[in-house]
């Protein structure tokens, strides 16, 4: 138990840090940063306590956003996937989650992508449109959040591989 | 009682998950109108003193660029220096020195440019007497305006925000308007509200206007892009492109208009008194 704590906490210092430090500058083609810091979210043990989690994903988002100057985008698009993330669980692996025996790094490939897509793409939906807080740019921000979903998605599955090979 | 306390328990989840949602938006509604982003922002210990980290490690690969920058300018100051037409008039006054504006240096430790509301964080602050609402500029031209400043860092709003409003002007026949940013294409501003009797032209420089007490009037923006009338035929949409490369920020210069604060009450008074 303290090993997971104490697991959890360093995710969340090392995907700030790398969040800031390298995926906040990558601006490709001009617009599209990657934002994979949502893995604690994702990552969170399963079964846990809930309110834990969505409280941790505020805080999440907020120190991110007090590092890029954005007022609470990120915040709330963290706390909101935060909370909807049981029921997609659910929806996804079914049976197992009942039984709190969901690895996200061991789960089947298929079904990983599936999860991990849903969660970033409901993220970027969320922050970019309260980044951009307009309904007339409506374009721009599904644009933004297509692109940059599949960059998150893709770091996120390729963190999810390397970071858990050794226990195969 | 008891049932209030028990939906209390059974929708505490909800409730925290409200909560915070609620929180969160209003920081981003606060984040979105001008100098209102009290409580999260980047001029703090923690968050200014990672960038003050990062930033001491990857100056390093920007010092060709900066010191290129700083022998043009250099040569640009000394190329006026020594073609001054009437050098009689030109006599340092200790006492009048920095009497009009004050400039301090300041290190860029972070600049975005890809959002719709973009800041730049600077070392130095209060310390060296960096306050809200001096303007920022570079050797090239115009930056942004000093939004938050703790003691040893502060944020700036970029020209690249949508709360960003400079006034500036055509330099040849002082018709001006307003600097505001659009998004996308970071190194490309709009002047709204120039008066359809303006001559503009293609490739004329625009300069800062000198009716706010923020910027004093004459420094570079940009050059004339493309431009077009609105549909009532009343005001330009004038396209700049900016001096600055917006994206290569190093160092900069933090303007202090000494006679600022004179000059708001007096307007303050004089709205006042209406």
């Amino acid at each position: 138990m303290n090993s997971s704590i104490f697991k959890n906490i360093l995710r969340f210092v090392l995907l700030i840090l790398l969040q800031v430090a390298i995926f906040n500058n990558i601006n490709f083609l001009g617009y599209i940063n990657p934002y994979p810091y949502i893995l604690f979210i994702l990552l969170f043990p399963v079964g846990d306590n809930r309110a834990l989690l969505i409280f941790t994903s505020f805080l999440l988002g907020l120190t991110l956003d007090m590092f890029s100057n954005s007022g609470g985008m990120h915040a709330a698009a963290s706390v909101t996937i935060a909370y909807l993330r049981p029921w997609i669980l659910q929806s996804i692996f079914g049976i197992a989650y009942e039984y709190n025996a969901i690895k996200v790094a061991k789960a089947d490939f298929g079904e990983r992508l599936l999860y991990i897509s849903i969660l970033v793409f409901t993220h970027h939906l969320i922050l970019f449109f309260a980044e951009s807080f307009n309904f007339s740019d409506i374009i721009y921000i599904l644009k933004k959040t297509l692109f940059s979903g599949i960059f998150s998605v893709l770091l996120c599955m390729l963190f999810i591989t390397l970071f858990s090979l050794k226990r195969k | 009682m008891q049932q209030i306390v028990n939906f209390l328990i059974k929708h505490r989840n909800f409730l925290l998950f409200a909560f915070l949602l609620f929180l969160s938006l209003v920081f981003t509604i606060q984040s979105h109108s001008y100098h209102r982003s009290k409580f999260v922002n980047s001029a703090n210990f923690l968050s200014g003193g990672i960038y003050g980290g990062l930033d001491d490690i990857s100056e390093y690969f920007d010092l060709k660029i900066h010191n290129a920058q700083l022998v043009e300018e250099n040569n640009r100051l000394r190329s006026r220096l020594y073609n001054l037409t009437d050098k009689k008039d030109q006599k340092l006054d200790t006492l009048a020195f920095n009497s009009l504006y004050r400039f301090t240096t300041a290190k860029v430790i972070n600049n975005n440019y890809n959002l719709k509301d973009n800041f730049i964080t600077l070392r130095g602050g209060s310390k060296k007497g960096i306050k809200q609402d001096l303007g920022v500029i570079t050797s090239k031209g115009l930056v942004g305006i000093v939004d938050r400043v703790s003691t040893n860092y502060a944020t700036v709003l970029s020209i690249l925000n949508s709360n960003s409003q400079i006034n500036a002007k055509l330099k040849k026949s002082n018709h001006f308007g307003i600097l505001v940013w659009k998004g996308g294409d970071p190194n490309i501003v709009d002047l709204v509200d120039v008066q359809s009797k303006a001559p503009v032209a293609l490739g004329d420089t625009i300069v800062t206007g000198g009716k706010s007490t923020i910027f004093p009037e004459g420094i570079g923006i940009g050059t004339i892009n493309n431009f077009k009338l609105d549909p009532s035929e009343n005001f330009y949409t004038i396209k700049i492109k900016l001096f600055n490369d917006m994206t290569n920020v190093g160092y900069v210069y933090v303007i202090e208009n000494m006679n600022g604060d004179e000059i708001k009450t007096l307007e303050q008074q004089t709205v006042d008194e209406q």
